[in-house]
């Protein structure tokens, strides 16, 4: 039995020890990454391309959930958790309440586009900008190695409660007033109250 | 390791396979490109209100990535990055609470999301 059990474990570890040596952990860190782009980007794509607004903003829904698992990637997890709340959470369901409040007679072509010249126009843009930055991200520093910062919760908090405090005051006076103004533009005030 | 942009044929194939398969910052600054610029593409094509705030936040989404990938790979010694993306991401969230309260009340007023119908400042 313990010979079975050492000559698995001397498998176990030669098999280990060879995918060490051929880059198997960048490679397998490099095959998240790319899946998790591929999500991110394909789910930009189709809130762009979809016809049915409805199916875009599930696409939306899909691009943020893909882009926290990118913050988790890069060790930023309180990060991630933020943008799985606020924006997987609370900006998916106010766009899904927008558009159930401003629903058209047919929902299949409730996203359409410009004409074809606009597309163009449009897409050069884009493009244009797209390439500026591909030179930009080659020229700046290739680095791979990651800062240890050691723990994410307590070094934000205490940059926030401190250096970043007045910026944390007026972040909760902002939220205030979007809240208090939301409600008056999609309420209304009557006559008698003011 | 510097990508030499400057003399592209200096980059053999190593340093593609290199590049391809360990990721820094270089690939997440490309990533949130793509992102902003199909948020681009989607700002200036699309018709409706919403779809227009929708690209809004995918566009704010690829800046956020910028911040934190910056705050992750570059020799910093605080948090300051990832917290400009947290006081981004509460800026973002009264955006779109604004902007669909504004949608809403454009429909009930006009009776239409379209923006190219919301013309009544064009001279």
């Amino acid at each position: 039995m313990t010979d079975v059990l050492s000559f698995i474990h001397f498998i176990v570890n030669g098999v280990m020890d060879f995918l060490v040596s051929i880059g198997a952990p960048d490679l397998i860190m490099a095959g998240i990454f790319y899946l998790m782009a591929a999500v991110t980007v394909l789910s930009a794509l189709g809130v762009v391309l979809m016809r049915n607004v409805v199916h875009s903003a599930l696409m939306l829904t899909a691009s943020f959930i893909g882009v926290g698992c990118l913050y988790i990637y890069m060790n930023a997890s309180f990060m991630g958790a933020v943008q799985f709340l606020v924006y997987g959470g609370a900006v998916a369901v106010l766009i899904v309440m927008a558009i159930m409040l401003t629903r058209r007679p047919d929902m299949a072509h409730s996203n359409p586009s410009r004409g074809a010249l606009h597309q163009l126009g449009a897409a050069i843009v884009a493009a244009v900008f797209c390439l500026v930055m591909l030179i930009v991200s080659m020229a700046s520093p290739f680095r791979t190695e990651a800062s240890h910062l050691g723990d994410e919760v307590k070094g934000i908090a205490d940059l926030m409660l401190t250096e970043y405090v007045l910026p944390f005051e007026v972040a909760a006076v902002l939220l205030l007033i979007a809240m208090i103004g939301a409600i008056i533009l999609a309420k209304g005030v009557s006559e008698n109250d003011a | 390791m510097t990508l030499d942009i400057l003399h592209p044929f200096s980059i053999t194939f190593m340093d593609m396979m290199n590049f391809a398969t360990h990721i820094g910052l270089a690939h997440f600054l490309l990533l949130s490109a793509v992102l902003f610029a199909i948020g681009l593409f989607g700002l200036l094509t699309k018709r409706g209100i919403i779809p227009v705030l929708m690209c809004i936040e995918l566009m704010l989404n690829a800046v956020n990535i910028n911040l934190v990938a910056f705050n992750h790979y570059m020799p910093v010694d605080d948090y300051s990055g990832e917290l400009m993306a947290i006081f981004a991401v509460a800026v973002a969230a009264c955006e779109v609470a604004i902007g669909v309260a504004l949608a809403f009340r454009i429909y009930r007023d006009r009776g239409t999301v379209n923006v190219d119908d919301l013309n009544s400042l064009k001279g």
